[in-house]
Protein backbone atom coordinates (compact mmCIF):
# COMPACT_ATOMS: atom_id res chain seq x y z
CA UNK A 1 0.00 0.00 0.00
CA UNK A 2 1.46 3.36 -1.25
CA UNK A 3 0.51 6.04 1.28
CA UNK A 4 1.24 9.60 -0.30
CA UNK A 5 2.20 12.63 1.42
CA UNK A 6 3.21 16.00 1.17
CA UNK A 7 6.89 14.62 -0.01
CA UNK A 8 6.76 13.46 -3.90
CA UNK A 9 5.61 10.01 -4.38
CA UNK A 10 9.37 7.59 -4.97
CA UNK A 11 8.78 7.35 -8.53
CA UNK A 12 11.21 5.12 -10.71
CA UNK A 13 12.53 8.32 -12.26
CA UNK A 14 13.46 9.41 -9.34
CA UNK A 15 15.41 6.71 -7.21
CA UNK A 16 18.89 6.83 -6.78
CA UNK A 17 20.93 4.90 -9.47
CA UNK A 18 21.64 2.29 -7.47
CA UNK A 19 17.80 1.89 -6.90
CA UNK A 20 17.15 1.82 -10.76
CA UNK A 21 19.62 -0.83 -11.20
CA UNK A 22 17.58 -3.17 -8.79
CA UNK A 23 14.52 -2.73 -11.28
CA UNK A 24 14.30 -4.89 -14.36
CA UNK A 25 13.81 -2.76 -17.51
CA UNK A 26 10.35 -1.63 -18.99
CA UNK A 27 9.31 -2.42 -22.10
CA UNK A 28 12.11 -1.61 -25.03
CA UNK A 29 9.65 -0.45 -27.76
CA UNK A 30 7.71 1.96 -25.49
CA UNK A 31 11.13 3.10 -24.10
CA UNK A 32 12.70 4.02 -27.43
CA UNK A 33 10.05 5.44 -28.65
CA UNK A 34 10.46 9.57 -28.33
CA UNK A 35 7.94 11.71 -26.51
CA UNK A 36 5.63 13.82 -28.98
CA UNK A 37 7.64 16.47 -30.44
CA UNK A 38 4.30 18.57 -29.75
CA UNK A 39 4.37 18.07 -26.23
CA UNK A 40 7.60 20.67 -25.38
CA UNK A 41 5.63 23.45 -27.43
CA UNK A 42 2.64 22.69 -25.35
CA UNK A 43 4.99 22.92 -22.25
CA UNK A 44 6.47 26.50 -23.88
CA UNK A 45 3.23 28.25 -24.61
CA UNK A 46 1.03 27.26 -22.08
CA UNK A 47 3.32 29.33 -19.58
CA UNK A 48 2.79 32.30 -21.80
CA UNK A 49 0.03 35.09 -22.02
CA UNK A 50 -1.51 36.62 -24.58
CA UNK A 51 -0.37 33.60 -27.30
CA UNK A 52 -2.77 33.14 -30.03
CA UNK A 53 -2.47 29.09 -30.60
CA UNK A 54 -2.48 27.80 -34.39
CA UNK A 55 -1.47 24.77 -32.32
CA UNK A 56 -4.26 23.37 -31.66
CA UNK A 57 -5.19 19.81 -33.49
CA UNK A 58 -9.17 20.47 -32.81
CA UNK A 59 -11.84 22.24 -33.22
CA UNK A 60 -12.37 25.92 -31.33
CA UNK A 61 -16.10 25.32 -31.24
CA UNK A 62 -17.72 23.58 -28.23
CA UNK A 63 -20.07 20.35 -29.08
CA UNK A 64 -23.37 21.47 -30.32
CA UNK A 65 -25.76 22.53 -27.84
CA UNK A 66 -28.10 19.66 -29.18
CA UNK A 67 -25.62 16.90 -28.81
CA UNK A 68 -24.54 18.21 -25.58
CA UNK A 69 -27.99 18.21 -24.44
CA UNK A 70 -28.41 14.81 -25.60
CA UNK A 71 -25.70 13.76 -23.51
CA UNK A 72 -27.36 15.46 -20.19
CA UNK A 73 -30.22 13.74 -20.98
CA UNK A 74 -28.44 9.67 -21.30
CA UNK A 75 -26.81 11.27 -17.98
CA UNK A 76 -29.93 12.51 -16.28
CA UNK A 77 -31.81 8.63 -17.41
CA UNK A 78 -28.91 7.09 -16.00
CA UNK A 79 -27.33 5.55 -18.89
CA UNK A 80 -24.32 5.32 -17.14
CA UNK A 81 -23.65 1.74 -17.30
CA UNK A 82 -21.42 -0.71 -20.44
CA UNK A 83 -23.25 -1.34 -23.25
CA UNK A 84 -22.39 -3.87 -25.94
CA UNK A 85 -19.05 -4.46 -26.99
CA UNK A 86 -19.22 -3.79 -30.44
CA UNK A 87 -21.52 -0.51 -29.26
CA UNK A 88 -24.92 0.67 -29.48
CA UNK A 89 -26.95 -1.33 -32.00
CA UNK A 90 -28.87 2.24 -32.81
CA UNK A 91 -25.09 3.79 -32.97
CA UNK A 92 -24.08 1.01 -35.61
CA UNK A 93 -26.91 1.05 -37.94
CA UNK A 94 -26.55 5.21 -37.91
CA UNK A 95 -23.06 4.99 -38.78
CA UNK A 96 -23.39 2.14 -41.76
CA UNK A 97 -26.62 3.97 -42.85
CA UNK A 98 -24.76 7.70 -42.70
CA UNK A 99 -21.70 5.37 -44.87
CA UNK A 100 -24.24 3.73 -47.31
CA UNK A 101 -25.57 7.59 -47.96
CA UNK A 102 -22.69 9.52 -47.87
CA UNK A 103 -19.50 7.63 -49.52
CA UNK A 104 -21.64 4.97 -51.32
CA UNK A 105 -20.39 2.14 -49.35
CA UNK A 106 -22.10 -0.67 -47.23
CA UNK A 107 -20.93 -2.12 -44.06
CA UNK A 108 -23.12 -4.26 -42.32
CA UNK A 109 -24.19 -2.97 -38.82
CA UNK A 110 -23.79 -6.51 -36.99
CA UNK A 111 -20.09 -7.87 -37.89
CA UNK A 112 -18.81 -5.08 -39.31
CA UNK A 113 -19.01 -2.17 -37.63
CA UNK A 114 -17.10 -1.43 -34.02
CA UNK A 115 -17.96 1.35 -31.70
CA UNK A 116 -14.48 3.28 -30.51
CA UNK A 117 -13.25 5.23 -27.86
CA UNK A 118 -12.47 7.72 -31.05
CA UNK A 119 -10.25 6.45 -34.34
CA UNK A 120 -7.22 6.58 -31.78
CA UNK A 121 -8.13 3.41 -30.32
CA UNK A 122 -9.55 2.28 -33.36
CA UNK A 123 -6.21 2.92 -34.65
CA UNK A 124 -4.47 0.65 -32.29
CA UNK A 125 -7.11 -2.32 -32.66
CA UNK A 126 -6.38 -2.20 -36.69
CA UNK A 127 -2.64 -2.64 -35.91
CA UNK A 128 -2.91 -5.14 -33.17
CA UNK A 129 -5.07 -7.53 -35.43
CA UNK A 130 -3.38 -6.94 -38.66
CA UNK A 131 0.32 -7.20 -37.45
CA UNK A 132 2.96 -10.14 -36.60
CA UNK A 133 5.98 -9.17 -34.64
CA UNK A 134 8.39 -7.57 -37.64
CA UNK A 135 5.57 -6.84 -40.13
CA UNK A 136 6.10 -3.31 -41.88
CA UNK A 137 3.73 -0.70 -42.04
CA UNK A 138 4.01 1.79 -44.94
CA UNK A 139 3.22 5.13 -43.92
CA UNK A 140 3.24 8.24 -46.30
CA UNK A 141 5.03 11.30 -44.12
CA UNK A 142 3.97 14.04 -43.19
CA UNK A 143 1.30 12.23 -41.20
CA UNK A 144 -0.43 12.38 -37.66
CA UNK A 145 1.92 11.76 -35.07
CA UNK A 146 0.36 8.49 -33.71
CA UNK A 147 0.77 6.65 -36.77
CA UNK A 148 4.48 5.45 -36.19
CA UNK A 149 4.17 5.14 -32.67
CA UNK A 150 1.16 2.44 -32.42
CA UNK A 151 2.74 0.10 -35.56
CA UNK A 152 5.67 0.04 -33.33
CA UNK A 153 3.30 -0.71 -30.50
CA UNK A 154 1.92 -3.29 -32.08
CA UNK A 155 4.92 -5.22 -32.59
CA UNK A 156 5.29 -3.26 -36.39
CA UNK A 157 7.88 -1.77 -37.90
CA UNK A 158 6.70 1.73 -39.17
CA UNK A 159 8.42 1.99 -43.19
CA UNK A 160 7.88 5.97 -43.65
CA UNK A 161 7.89 7.03 -47.67
CA UNK A 162 8.28 10.93 -48.41
CA UNK A 163 5.75 12.79 -49.89
CA UNK A 164 6.35 16.49 -51.04
CA UNK A 165 4.81 19.71 -50.65
CA UNK A 166 5.85 20.56 -54.14
CA UNK A 167 2.84 18.48 -55.32
CA UNK A 168 0.68 19.19 -52.73
CA UNK A 169 1.79 16.25 -50.38
CA UNK A 170 0.16 13.91 -53.00
CA UNK A 171 0.93 9.82 -52.49
CA UNK A 172 2.66 8.08 -55.27
CA UNK A 173 1.17 4.77 -55.58
CA UNK A 174 4.84 3.89 -57.40
CA UNK A 175 7.02 5.37 -54.53
CA UNK A 176 4.92 3.43 -52.02
CA UNK A 177 5.16 -0.03 -54.29
CA UNK A 178 8.99 0.60 -54.13
CA UNK A 179 9.08 0.46 -50.29
CA UNK A 180 7.09 -2.82 -50.80
CA UNK A 181 9.04 -5.99 -49.06
CA UNK A 182 8.17 -9.57 -48.14
CA UNK A 183 7.36 -7.84 -44.61
CA UNK A 184 5.00 -5.35 -45.66
CA UNK A 185 1.59 -6.00 -44.70
CA UNK A 186 -0.27 -2.36 -44.21
CA UNK A 187 0.06 0.73 -45.64
CA UNK A 188 -1.79 3.62 -43.37
CA UNK A 189 -2.79 6.67 -44.63
CA UNK A 190 -5.37 9.55 -43.71
CA UNK A 191 -7.25 11.85 -46.30
CA UNK A 192 -7.79 14.56 -45.44
CA UNK A 193 -4.56 14.93 -43.91
CA UNK A 194 -3.73 16.19 -40.63
CA UNK A 195 -1.05 17.91 -40.75
CA UNK A 196 -0.88 18.69 -44.18
CA UNK A 197 -4.96 18.95 -44.62
CA UNK A 198 -3.78 17.35 -48.55
CA UNK A 199 -6.89 15.65 -50.07
CA UNK A 200 -5.78 12.57 -52.36
CA UNK A 201 -7.53 12.07 -55.42
CA UNK A 202 -9.75 9.65 -56.64
CA UNK A 203 -7.25 8.42 -58.71
CA UNK A 204 -4.58 8.50 -56.57
CA UNK A 205 -6.36 6.49 -54.03
CA UNK A 206 -7.46 4.11 -56.73
CA UNK A 207 -3.80 3.61 -57.68
CA UNK A 208 -3.04 3.09 -54.10
CA UNK A 209 -5.31 0.20 -53.81
CA UNK A 210 -4.19 -1.34 -56.85
CA UNK A 211 -0.57 -1.54 -55.00
CA UNK A 212 -2.35 -3.21 -52.16
CA UNK A 213 -4.19 -5.35 -54.52
CA UNK A 214 -0.85 -6.57 -56.21
CA UNK A 215 1.20 -7.23 -53.30
CA UNK A 216 -1.96 -8.74 -50.99
CA UNK A 217 -1.55 -5.68 -48.58
CA UNK A 218 -4.31 -3.75 -46.24
CA UNK A 219 -4.97 -0.63 -45.93
CA UNK A 220 -6.02 1.30 -42.78
CA UNK A 221 -7.40 4.49 -43.92
CA UNK A 222 -8.29 7.26 -41.47
CA UNK A 223 -11.00 9.01 -42.66
CA UNK A 224 -11.70 11.10 -39.35
CA UNK A 225 -12.00 14.54 -41.32
CA UNK A 226 -13.96 13.00 -44.31
CA UNK A 227 -16.70 15.85 -43.66
CA UNK A 228 -14.18 18.63 -43.60
CA UNK A 229 -13.51 18.52 -47.33
CA UNK A 230 -13.93 21.58 -49.13
CA UNK A 231 -12.95 21.04 -52.45
CA UNK A 232 -14.79 18.66 -54.55
CA UNK A 233 -16.50 15.47 -52.34
CA UNK A 234 -14.63 12.74 -49.73
CA UNK A 235 -13.83 9.89 -51.20
CA UNK A 236 -14.25 6.88 -48.57
CA UNK A 237 -10.90 4.46 -49.74
CA UNK A 238 -13.88 1.53 -48.99
CA UNK A 239 -15.89 2.64 -51.93
CA UNK A 240 -12.91 2.35 -54.57
CA UNK A 241 -13.11 -1.20 -56.46
CA UNK A 242 -11.23 -3.71 -54.80
CA UNK A 243 -10.58 -2.23 -51.44
CA UNK A 244 -13.49 -2.83 -49.21
CA UNK A 245 -12.03 -6.46 -48.32
CA UNK A 246 -8.94 -5.70 -47.58
CA UNK A 247 -9.41 -1.73 -45.93
CA UNK A 248 -9.89 -0.56 -41.70
CA UNK A 249 -12.09 2.10 -41.92
CA UNK A 250 -11.71 4.48 -39.39
CA UNK A 251 -13.92 7.50 -38.41
CA UNK A 252 -15.63 9.32 -36.16
CA UNK A 253 -17.24 12.25 -34.82
CA UNK A 254 -13.96 14.55 -33.04
CA UNK A 255 -13.53 16.81 -35.88
CA UNK A 256 -16.62 17.16 -37.88
CA UNK A 257 -19.18 17.21 -34.66
CA UNK A 258 -16.40 18.95 -32.91
CA UNK A 259 -17.01 16.13 -29.79
CA UNK A 260 -13.03 15.82 -29.16
CA UNK A 261 -13.43 15.27 -25.68
CA UNK A 262 -16.09 12.87 -26.02
CA UNK A 263 -13.78 9.57 -27.23
CA UNK A 264 -16.55 8.21 -29.83
CA UNK A 265 -15.74 7.04 -33.40
CA UNK A 266 -15.98 4.32 -35.36
CA UNK A 267 -14.21 1.00 -37.11
CA UNK A 268 -15.72 -0.32 -40.03
CA UNK A 269 -13.79 -3.94 -41.31
CA UNK A 270 -14.16 -6.85 -43.20
CA UNK A 271 -16.14 -9.14 -40.68
CA UNK A 272 -12.83 -11.33 -40.12
CA UNK A 273 -10.79 -7.96 -38.98
CA UNK A 274 -13.67 -6.60 -37.42
CA UNK A 275 -14.00 -9.43 -35.37
CA UNK A 276 -11.03 -9.68 -34.23
CA UNK A 277 -10.94 -6.44 -33.70
CA UNK A 278 -14.06 -6.59 -31.12
CA UNK A 279 -12.25 -9.48 -29.35
CA UNK A 280 -9.27 -6.79 -28.51
CA UNK A 281 -11.81 -4.00 -27.70
CA UNK A 282 -13.92 -6.47 -25.37
CA UNK A 283 -10.75 -7.25 -22.94
CA UNK A 284 -9.28 -3.68 -23.48
CA UNK A 285 -12.04 -1.06 -23.74
CA UNK A 286 -14.87 -3.24 -22.99
CA UNK A 287 -17.40 -0.54 -24.94
CA UNK A 288 -16.67 2.67 -25.55
CA UNK A 289 -18.12 5.29 -23.46
CA UNK A 290 -21.95 5.08 -23.23
CA UNK A 291 -23.10 8.80 -22.68
CA UNK A 292 -21.20 9.70 -25.61
CA UNK A 293 -22.27 6.85 -27.73
CA UNK A 294 -25.92 7.85 -27.21
CA UNK A 295 -24.39 11.69 -27.89
CA UNK A 296 -23.18 10.38 -31.15
CA UNK A 297 -27.26 9.35 -32.14
CA UNK A 298 -27.73 12.39 -31.54
CA UNK A 299 -25.37 13.93 -33.80
CA UNK A 300 -25.81 11.59 -36.72
CA UNK A 301 -29.92 11.90 -36.39
CA UNK A 302 -29.73 16.15 -36.38
CA UNK A 303 -26.84 17.75 -36.04
CA UNK A 304 -26.88 17.97 -39.72
CA UNK A 305 -27.38 21.88 -39.92
CA UNK A 306 -24.86 22.12 -36.78
CA UNK A 307 -22.07 20.35 -38.94
CA UNK A 308 -23.07 22.20 -41.90
CA UNK A 309 -22.90 25.48 -40.64
CA UNK A 310 -19.34 24.80 -38.74
CA UNK A 311 -17.72 22.88 -42.09
CA UNK A 312 -18.59 26.35 -43.96
CA UNK A 313 -16.94 28.31 -41.43
CA UNK A 314 -14.46 26.37 -41.33
CA UNK A 315 -13.83 26.87 -45.55
CA UNK A 316 -13.94 30.73 -45.10
CA UNK A 317 -11.04 30.54 -42.69
CA UNK A 318 -9.05 28.29 -44.71
CA UNK A 319 -9.32 30.73 -48.01
CA UNK A 320 -8.56 34.27 -46.01
CA UNK A 321 -6.02 32.22 -44.03
CA UNK A 322 -4.47 30.57 -47.03
CA UNK A 323 -4.52 33.66 -48.97
CA UNK A 324 -2.70 35.70 -46.02
CA UNK A 325 -0.02 32.91 -45.91
CA UNK A 326 0.93 33.61 -49.26
CA UNK A 327 0.57 37.04 -48.81
CA UNK A 328 2.93 37.51 -46.64
CA UNK A 329 5.32 35.34 -48.78
CA UNK A 330 4.96 31.93 -47.16
CA UNK A 331 4.45 29.22 -49.87
CA UNK A 332 1.60 27.34 -48.82
CA UNK A 333 0.31 23.87 -50.97
CA UNK A 334 -3.33 24.14 -51.12
CA UNK A 335 -5.53 22.37 -47.89
CA UNK A 336 -7.96 20.97 -49.43
CA UNK A 337 -9.55 19.27 -45.91
CA UNK A 338 -8.88 19.08 -42.47
CA UNK A 339 -8.86 22.50 -40.65
CA UNK A 340 -4.71 22.74 -41.09
CA UNK A 341 -2.28 24.79 -43.56
CA UNK A 342 1.19 23.14 -44.22
CA UNK A 343 2.75 26.36 -45.56
CA UNK A 344 6.92 26.30 -46.30
CA UNK A 345 8.55 28.76 -44.31
CA UNK A 346 11.88 27.84 -45.82
CA UNK A 347 11.84 31.30 -47.26
CA UNK A 348 12.68 32.41 -43.86
CA UNK A 349 16.19 30.71 -43.81
CA UNK A 350 15.13 29.31 -40.60
CA UNK A 351 15.01 25.39 -40.16
CA UNK A 352 11.00 25.22 -38.80
CA UNK A 353 11.80 23.88 -35.32
CA UNK A 354 14.19 27.74 -34.98
CA UNK A 355 11.15 29.50 -36.90
CA UNK A 356 8.08 28.22 -34.40
CA UNK A 357 10.00 28.76 -31.29
CA UNK A 358 11.68 32.46 -32.37
CA UNK A 359 7.92 33.14 -33.42
CA UNK A 360 6.26 32.04 -30.21
CA UNK A 361 8.58 33.92 -28.26
CA UNK A 362 9.12 37.09 -30.65
CA UNK A 363 5.39 37.23 -31.35
CA UNK A 364 3.55 34.40 -29.24
CA UNK A 365 1.89 32.77 -32.03
CA UNK A 366 2.04 29.19 -31.68
CA UNK A 367 2.81 26.75 -34.74
CA UNK A 368 4.31 23.22 -34.79
CA UNK A 369 7.32 22.32 -36.81
CA UNK A 370 6.64 20.37 -39.29
CA UNK A 371 9.15 18.16 -38.66
CA UNK A 372 7.15 16.74 -35.74
CA UNK A 373 5.38 14.89 -38.45
CA UNK A 374 8.27 13.52 -39.84
CA UNK A 375 11.03 13.72 -42.14
CA UNK A 376 9.75 15.53 -45.41
CA UNK A 377 7.63 18.05 -43.02
CA UNK A 378 11.30 19.72 -42.62
CA UNK A 379 11.11 23.38 -43.76
CA UNK A 380 7.04 23.67 -43.01
CA UNK A 381 4.62 24.53 -39.88
CA UNK A 382 0.86 23.29 -39.40
CA UNK A 383 -1.20 25.98 -38.54
CA UNK A 384 -4.37 25.09 -37.38
CA UNK A 385 -7.13 27.50 -38.64
CA UNK A 386 -9.95 26.09 -36.27
CA UNK A 387 -9.44 29.70 -34.47
CA UNK A 388 -11.67 32.42 -34.51
CA UNK A 389 -11.38 35.08 -37.44
CA UNK A 390 -10.00 37.86 -35.67
CA UNK A 391 -7.49 36.09 -34.15
CA UNK A 392 -6.71 34.58 -37.38
CA UNK A 393 -6.11 38.50 -38.48
CA UNK A 394 -3.76 38.98 -35.97
CA UNK A 395 -1.40 35.84 -36.44
CA UNK A 396 -1.02 36.65 -39.56
CA UNK A 397 -0.45 40.27 -38.69
CA UNK A 398 2.16 39.25 -35.95
CA UNK A 399 3.87 36.23 -38.33
CA UNK A 400 4.16 38.92 -41.09
CA UNK A 401 5.84 41.16 -38.43
CA UNK A 402 8.12 38.54 -37.71
CA UNK A 403 8.93 37.50 -41.11
CA UNK A 404 10.11 41.51 -41.50
CA UNK A 405 12.24 41.25 -38.71
CA UNK A 406 14.51 38.47 -39.87
CA UNK B 1 -25.04 35.45 -52.78
CA UNK B 2 -26.93 34.52 -49.88
CA UNK B 3 -23.25 33.93 -47.97
CA UNK B 4 -22.49 37.29 -48.18
CA UNK B 5 -25.66 38.25 -46.31
CA UNK B 6 -25.14 35.74 -43.45
CA UNK B 7 -21.86 36.51 -43.15
CA UNK B 8 -22.46 40.50 -42.99
CA UNK B 9 -25.85 40.09 -40.87
CA UNK B 10 -23.05 38.03 -37.94
CA UNK B 11 -20.64 40.96 -38.49
CA UNK B 12 -21.62 43.90 -40.37
CA UNK B 13 -17.80 45.01 -40.02
CA UNK B 14 -16.72 42.76 -42.45
CA UNK B 15 -14.85 44.71 -45.35
CA UNK B 16 -15.47 43.58 -49.08
CA UNK B 17 -11.95 42.34 -48.98
CA UNK B 18 -12.52 40.13 -46.42
CA UNK B 19 -15.42 38.54 -47.68
CA UNK B 20 -13.87 38.05 -50.90
CA UNK B 21 -10.54 36.15 -48.75
CA UNK B 22 -13.80 34.04 -47.23
CA UNK B 23 -15.76 33.28 -50.25
CA UNK B 24 -13.40 33.45 -52.96
CA UNK B 25 -15.63 35.65 -55.36
CA UNK B 26 -13.60 38.86 -56.56
CA UNK B 27 -13.52 42.22 -54.73
CA UNK B 28 -15.37 44.02 -57.11
CA UNK B 29 -17.84 41.69 -57.27
CA UNK B 30 -18.71 41.61 -53.66
CA UNK B 31 -18.42 45.66 -53.49
CA UNK B 32 -21.52 45.89 -56.24
CA UNK B 33 -23.83 43.50 -54.76
CA UNK B 34 -23.60 45.35 -51.56
CA UNK B 35 -24.07 48.39 -52.98
CA UNK B 36 -27.63 46.35 -54.93
CA UNK B 37 -28.60 45.41 -51.81
CA UNK B 38 -28.39 48.91 -49.73
CA UNK B 39 -29.80 50.95 -52.85
CA UNK B 40 -32.83 48.47 -53.02
CA UNK B 41 -33.68 47.65 -49.17
CA UNK B 42 -32.53 44.16 -48.86
CA UNK B 43 -29.83 45.72 -46.55
CA UNK B 44 -31.77 48.07 -44.34
CA UNK B 45 -28.79 49.17 -41.93
CA UNK B 46 -25.88 48.49 -40.30
CA UNK B 47 -25.67 48.54 -36.26
CA UNK B 48 -24.13 46.96 -33.04
CA UNK B 49 -25.43 44.87 -31.15
CA UNK B 50 -25.18 46.45 -27.60
CA UNK B 51 -26.40 45.06 -23.93
CA UNK B 52 -28.26 47.89 -22.40
CA UNK B 53 -28.40 45.79 -18.82
CA UNK B 54 -23.77 45.77 -19.08
CA UNK B 55 -24.63 49.84 -19.98
CA UNK B 56 -26.62 50.06 -17.37
CA UNK B 57 -24.59 48.33 -14.85
CA UNK B 58 -21.66 51.17 -15.43
CA UNK B 59 -23.78 54.06 -15.56
CA UNK B 60 -26.79 53.11 -13.48
CA UNK B 61 -29.01 54.38 -16.73
CA UNK B 62 -31.78 51.73 -16.63
CA UNK B 63 -33.37 50.96 -19.88
CA UNK B 64 -36.72 48.73 -19.84
CA UNK B 65 -38.48 47.01 -22.28
CA UNK B 66 -41.71 44.75 -22.29
CA UNK B 67 -43.74 43.01 -24.60
CA UNK B 68 -47.22 44.28 -25.81
CA UNK B 69 -50.27 42.05 -26.75
CA UNK B 70 -52.63 44.22 -28.11
CA UNK B 71 -55.84 42.96 -29.14
CA UNK B 72 -57.15 44.95 -32.34
CA UNK B 73 -60.28 44.93 -34.30
CA UNK B 74 -59.78 45.06 -37.65
CA UNK B 75 -60.75 47.14 -40.11
CA UNK B 76 -62.38 46.49 -43.65
CA UNK B 77 -59.54 47.07 -46.50
CA UNK B 78 -56.89 47.55 -44.06
CA UNK B 79 -57.33 44.68 -41.69
CA UNK B 80 -54.78 45.31 -38.99
CA UNK B 81 -52.13 47.08 -41.17
CA UNK B 82 -53.51 50.76 -40.09
CA UNK B 83 -52.97 50.31 -37.04
CA UNK B 84 -50.29 48.21 -36.84
CA UNK B 85 -48.23 51.08 -38.84
CA UNK B 86 -49.35 53.85 -36.10
CA UNK B 87 -48.02 51.84 -33.53
CA UNK B 88 -45.00 51.85 -35.09
CA UNK B 89 -44.24 55.05 -35.91
CA UNK B 90 -44.07 56.04 -32.09
CA UNK B 91 -39.68 55.87 -31.36
CA UNK B 92 -40.57 53.87 -28.08
CA UNK B 93 -41.54 51.00 -30.18
CA UNK B 94 -38.58 48.93 -30.93
CA UNK B 95 -40.20 45.91 -33.16
CA UNK B 96 -44.25 45.24 -34.47
CA UNK B 97 -45.15 41.96 -35.62
CA UNK B 98 -48.67 40.63 -36.84
CA UNK B 99 -48.70 37.51 -34.85
CA UNK B 100 -51.14 34.24 -34.36
CA UNK B 101 -52.61 33.50 -31.18
CA UNK B 102 -54.27 35.37 -28.66
CA UNK B 103 -53.93 38.70 -29.73
CA UNK B 104 -53.38 40.13 -32.79
CA UNK B 105 -50.04 42.88 -32.42
CA UNK B 106 -47.14 41.95 -30.71
CA UNK B 107 -44.60 44.60 -30.02
CA UNK B 108 -41.50 45.92 -28.06
CA UNK B 109 -41.42 49.10 -25.73
CA UNK B 110 -38.82 50.16 -24.42
CA UNK B 111 -38.62 52.95 -21.51
CA UNK B 112 -36.23 54.70 -19.14
CA UNK B 113 -38.58 53.12 -16.53
CA UNK B 114 -41.30 50.86 -15.54
CA UNK B 115 -43.63 54.09 -15.16
CA UNK B 116 -42.44 55.48 -18.54
CA UNK B 117 -43.03 52.49 -20.05
CA UNK B 118 -46.72 51.43 -18.51
CA UNK B 119 -47.61 55.37 -18.92
CA UNK B 120 -47.03 55.20 -22.59
CA UNK B 121 -49.16 52.29 -22.78
CA UNK B 122 -52.23 53.30 -21.10
CA UNK B 123 -51.59 56.86 -22.37
CA UNK B 124 -50.52 56.25 -26.24
CA UNK B 125 -51.06 52.83 -27.17
CA UNK B 126 -54.09 51.97 -25.46
CA UNK B 127 -56.38 55.14 -26.60
CA UNK B 128 -55.75 54.01 -30.83
CA UNK B 129 -58.99 53.42 -32.44
CA UNK B 130 -60.18 49.86 -32.77
CA UNK B 131 -57.31 48.82 -29.42
CA UNK B 132 -59.39 46.19 -27.58
CA UNK B 133 -56.92 45.54 -24.92
CA UNK B 134 -53.44 45.35 -24.09
CA UNK B 135 -51.33 42.73 -21.83
CA UNK B 136 -48.14 44.15 -21.50
CA UNK B 137 -44.54 41.83 -20.68
CA UNK B 138 -42.13 43.36 -18.71
CA UNK B 139 -38.76 41.89 -19.53
CA UNK B 140 -36.26 40.93 -16.55
CA UNK B 141 -33.58 39.33 -18.19
CA UNK B 142 -32.02 39.09 -21.50
CA UNK B 143 -30.70 35.29 -22.26
CA UNK B 144 -30.49 35.74 -26.21
CA UNK B 145 -31.80 38.66 -28.90
CA UNK B 146 -32.01 38.19 -32.15
CA UNK B 147 -29.18 35.42 -32.29
CA UNK B 148 -26.74 37.08 -29.62
CA UNK B 149 -26.51 35.17 -26.59
CA UNK B 150 -26.31 37.47 -23.56
CA UNK B 151 -24.82 35.15 -21.62
CA UNK B 152 -21.19 35.14 -20.55
CA UNK B 153 -19.08 33.26 -23.31
CA UNK B 154 -17.37 29.85 -21.82
CA UNK B 155 -13.44 30.45 -21.72
CA UNK B 156 -11.55 28.16 -24.60
CA UNK B 157 -10.78 25.32 -22.62
CA UNK B 158 -8.33 23.73 -25.09
CA UNK B 159 -4.92 22.93 -24.71
CA UNK B 160 -2.54 25.01 -26.16
CA UNK B 161 -0.97 22.64 -28.45
CA UNK B 162 -2.29 19.77 -29.65
CA UNK B 163 -2.15 16.43 -31.96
Amino acid sequence: MVTRSSSPTPTIASRSPRERRAVKPLNAVVAACPPSGIRRFFDIAGQMADVISLGVGEPDFVTPWRIREAGIYALEHGHTTYTSNAGLPQLRDLICADLRRRCGVGYEPDGQCLITAGVSEGLDLALRVLLNPGDEVIVPEPCYVAYQPCVSFAGGTPVPVATSGDDGFRIHAETVAAAVTDRTKAILFGSPSNPTGAVQTREDLKALVRVAEQHDLYLISDEIYDRLTYTGVHTCVSSLPGAKDRTVLLGGFSKAHAMTGWRVGYLCAPDPIADLAVRVHQYTMLCAPHVSQLAAVEALTSAGDDVANMVADYDRRRRLFVKGLREIGLECPEPGGAFYAFPSIRASGLDDETFAESLLHAERVAVVPGSVFGAPGKGHIRCSYATALPLLEEALERMARFLDSL
Amino acid sequence: MREILELLERDARLTPEQIAGMTGLPVQQITSRIADWENTGVIRRYKAVVDWDKVAEETGEDVVSAFIDVSVHPARGTGFDDVAARISRFSEVRAVYLVSGTDDVRCTVVGRNIRKVAEFVAQKLSTIDRVQGTVTHFVLKTYKRDGDSFLEPDADHRLPVAP
